[in-house]
């Protein structure tokens, strides 16, 4: 199944009154597989994401979430909230949202809202101690347990969220968001703020989602040694238009994504390519030592 | 000690007093100073310049002490209190608090047969008992879906009046009506729930004040319906399922064996109302152990990223108003039968003010807060009762001192409603408050 499409966003444009955030965008990212959405600061990425998860509505275009069953979702005519509920899109923030005064399990049990809402008959069963509450909410336990030692947060399961660095509060968004069962996480970026031990973790965490969960991944990022890393594909943009859309290693070598992605004059570029290519290098050299 | 350099030069001091004796002179030149007493043909200044200027002095005197004590203290001074003492007392507050809600049911379940008890403290233990419930009923509004509800003795008075309208004129008992009369509230709560979906922040609380004074100026000129100003009178008095408390054959005292006492009803109203006190908080600590609850706390949390989760927060907020409305809608239908006689003016803003300033006061979201909360306000307004015109003083200063020394309330710390391996209290700091504070 890995390589069929699972969210195809087609001819999407975002308009804030004059302002063209997103231009006439489409691509596709795949099941199973990681796609990087790419740029510099203000080429539309967050934009991107707000349209896909329903935070707002495209002005044009079409985006369509295909599950394994064959059954569509087209984004767009969902209200929010029925996105991560239905479609099984889930997302992340770039400043990160989490419940800070709630405990880090609370947060997951809050992830798993739909499920135990339905097993405590919408409350009522619940009150009453009637139906099999009890059992979902053990389950939805195990499962924010399970999800909680692949992120290596176990150990602080009942502290306050707002009490956690901020390199475990970024873990514990992605183990929130992977408690909602998504079938495509969006994750804006992940690594900002992390050091680079940190951002190593986080890439077998993502790379251990696709392969283990077989869940697509849709990430903006600026660190390249996560794009380069894990992606297995790139989109670029840049002033809300696509200007490239490949492999990693066809991305890293294309001087025009290089030249509009960092901003550098035409004779920069070589030395930052070589810069990158190192970084590439030491990534791959970490990954084959594993 | 006494060598101890001075922090503050005595130059600083003296324009310090300076200052407070001018602020304080302001003060109470005006308000204790000046006294307007009613004489035919208008009113007369009787100026009362002692007491002001004992007040003054008392002002310059305390902060002349605490500047040249507490405030005068060099960097790095040892604390006051040693810290073994704090530690202590941190200690023993969390080990009292284990054993202090129990102990207080015991408490509240015994009064009534206590010695000293009499009617006076019976009939001021229900006015805090129904002030306990309503603080819950909006502590699952305020505190924990954190929309902060400037209106809620609208639910009160709905409540109120669905009992009155419908024992008048249907001669509907107590017990069918307290859950219509929830539900009747409950309906109004999803009402005012609607237009507040979307506000966030001042315009929240402006629109369910706006939305308690409609409620209220509708009573008030609804003639034939609600008896407009002269209120609802002979709301039929409670009766004990079925028998009535009265002299003679047939009464609660001759069916029981018991000589007549005036003072059964008021010990059948006392325990009513903690029964229903008593049911708001069973249904509220267990609804913040259910999905629902959590998402309401969530809510408060961050509403964005509830949605990013697939909540529905429309009817997370519609929850929330709903729930606490039919609590208000049962204190509501509770205070109509106690009184007997309801009138739009048991229903004002300052009624709202005073619910909420429980809520704060106890610390949002704490349940056991509200108690203490409520215990203080509307028992301390008895106890000053006597100083009469300084009441309203002595209350706005002890709820600045509090405010002071307790931002976040009494009970500032949240307890979470599931956990792994302990149990370990969230810290107040970390809580968002929601929305309109």
């Amino acid at each position: 199944m890995a390589g069929d499409a699972l969210l195809e966003v087609e001819r999407l444009t975002m308009r804030f009154g004059g302002l063209t955030a997103v231009d006439d965008l489409s691509f596709t990212a795949r099941r199973g597989e990681i796609t990087a959405l790419i740029g510099p600061n203000g080429a539309g990425k967050t934009t991107v994401f707000n349209c896909i998860t329903g935070f707002y509505k495209p002005t044009v275009g079409r985006i369509t979430m295909h599950h394994d069953n064959g059954e569509r979702f087209l984004l767009e005519r969902l209200p929010d909230f029925q996105i991560p509920r239905t479609a099984k899109v889930a997302r992340t923030f770039q400043n990160i949202r989490l419940f800070g005064g709630m405990t880090v399990l609370e947060n997951l049990m809050v992830a798993q809202h739909n499920p135990l809402m339905r097993a405590s008959g919408y409350t009522f069963g619940g009150v009453l101690g009637i139906g099999g509450y009890r059992h979902a909410e053990r389950e939805a336990v195990e499962l924010a347990k399970y999800w909680l030692e692949q992120t290596g947060l176990l150990a602080r399961a009942d502290d306050a969220a707002g009490d956690l660095p901020y390199g475990d509060q970024r873990r514990l968004e992605i183990a929130r968001a992977m408690c909602t069962g998504p079938r495509l996480l969006c994750l804006d970026e992940p690594a900002a703020g992390l050091n680079p031990r940190e951002s190593d973790e986080l890439n077998r965490l993502l790379l251990f989602i696709r392969k283990e969960r077989g869940v697509g991944i849709l990430l903006i990022e600026h660190d390249m040694s996560v794009v380069m890393g894990i992606s297995d594909h790139i989109v670029v943009l840049d002033y809300g238009a696509k200007i490239a859309d490949a492999a990693p290693e066809e991305i890293r070598n294309d001087p025009k994504v290089i030249a509009a992605y960092l901003g550098v004059e035409d004779e920069e570029v070589e030395e930052v390519e070589h810069e990158i290519e190192e970084t590439a290098a030491a990534v791959s050299g970490e990954e084959g030592s594993q | 000690m006494a060598s101890m350099a001075l922090k503050r030069s005595p130059r600083s001091i003296l324009i310090d007093l300076a200052v407070t004796s001018f602020l304080a002179l302001a003060i109470f030149g005006v308000m204790v100073g000046l006294r307007t007493e009613t004489v035919p043909g208008g009113l007369e200044l009787q100026p009362q310049w002692m007491s002001a200027l004992l007040l003054v002095a008392a002002a310059v005197g305390g902060r002349a002490i605490l500047l040249l004590t507490v405030w005068n203290r060099p960097e790095g001074a040892p604390s006051l209190i040693p810290a073994a003492v704090r530690e202590g007392a941190g200690s023993a507050i969390s080990r009292v608090g284990k054993v202090f809600g129990p102990a207080l049911l015991v408490f509240a379940l015994l009064l009534p047969f206590l010695p000293f008890t009499d009617r006076y403290i019976l009939d001021l233990s229900i006015l805090v008992l129904t002030y306990v419930m309503l603080g819950w009923g909006l502590n699952i509004v305020v505190g924990l879906a954190g929309l902060l509800d400037l209106g809620y003795v609208a639910f009160y008075a709905v409540g109120a009046y669905s009992y009155a309208l419908l024992a008048l004129h249907f001669g509907w008992s107590f017990w069918l009506c307290l859950p219509v009369a929830g539900i009747l509230a409950a309906f109004w709560g999803i009402i005012l729930g609607f237009p507040v979906l979307r506000l966030r922040g001042d315009y929240l609380a402006i629109v369910t004040l706006a939305f308690g004074e409609i409620i209220r100026v509708v009573l008030l000129n609804w003639y034939w319906f609600t008896g407009g100003p002269d209120g609802l009178s002979g709301i039929p008095r409670p009766s004990f399922f079925g028998i009535e408390f009265s002299r003679g054959e047939g009464g609660f005292a001759d069916a029981f064996g018991l000589e007549y006492s005036s003072l059964h009803r008021i010990i059948f109203l006392y325990f009513l109302i903690l029964a229903l006190a008593l049911l708001t908080n069973y249904v509220t600590m267990r609804l913040r152990r259910l999905p629902i609850g959590r998402a309401w706390e969530a809510l408060r949390e961050d509403e964005i990223a509830c949605r990013s989760l697939g909540l529905n927060t429309t009817s997370v907020k519609l929850t929330a108003f709903a729930t606490g409305a039919m609590f208000g809608g049962f204190a509501g239908a509770f205070f109509a039968t106690r009184q007997g006689f309801i009138s739009p003016e048991s229903f004002t803003f300052i009624e709202s003010a005073l619910i909420l300033a429980i809520v704060v006061l106890g610390g949002m979201g704490s349940q056991i807060g509200v108690v203490i909360a409520s215990v203080a306000l509307i028992g301390g307004f008895e106890v000053f009762r006597e100083a009469e015109d300084y009441r309203m003083l002595i209350f706005g200063l002890a709820m600045v001192l509090i405010m002071i020394w307790r931002p976040r309330g009494l009970i500032a710390t949240r307890a979470p409603s599931i956990f792994l391996r302990e149990k370990k209290a969230v810290s107040g700091s970390l809580v968002a408050q929601g929305e309109g504070h």
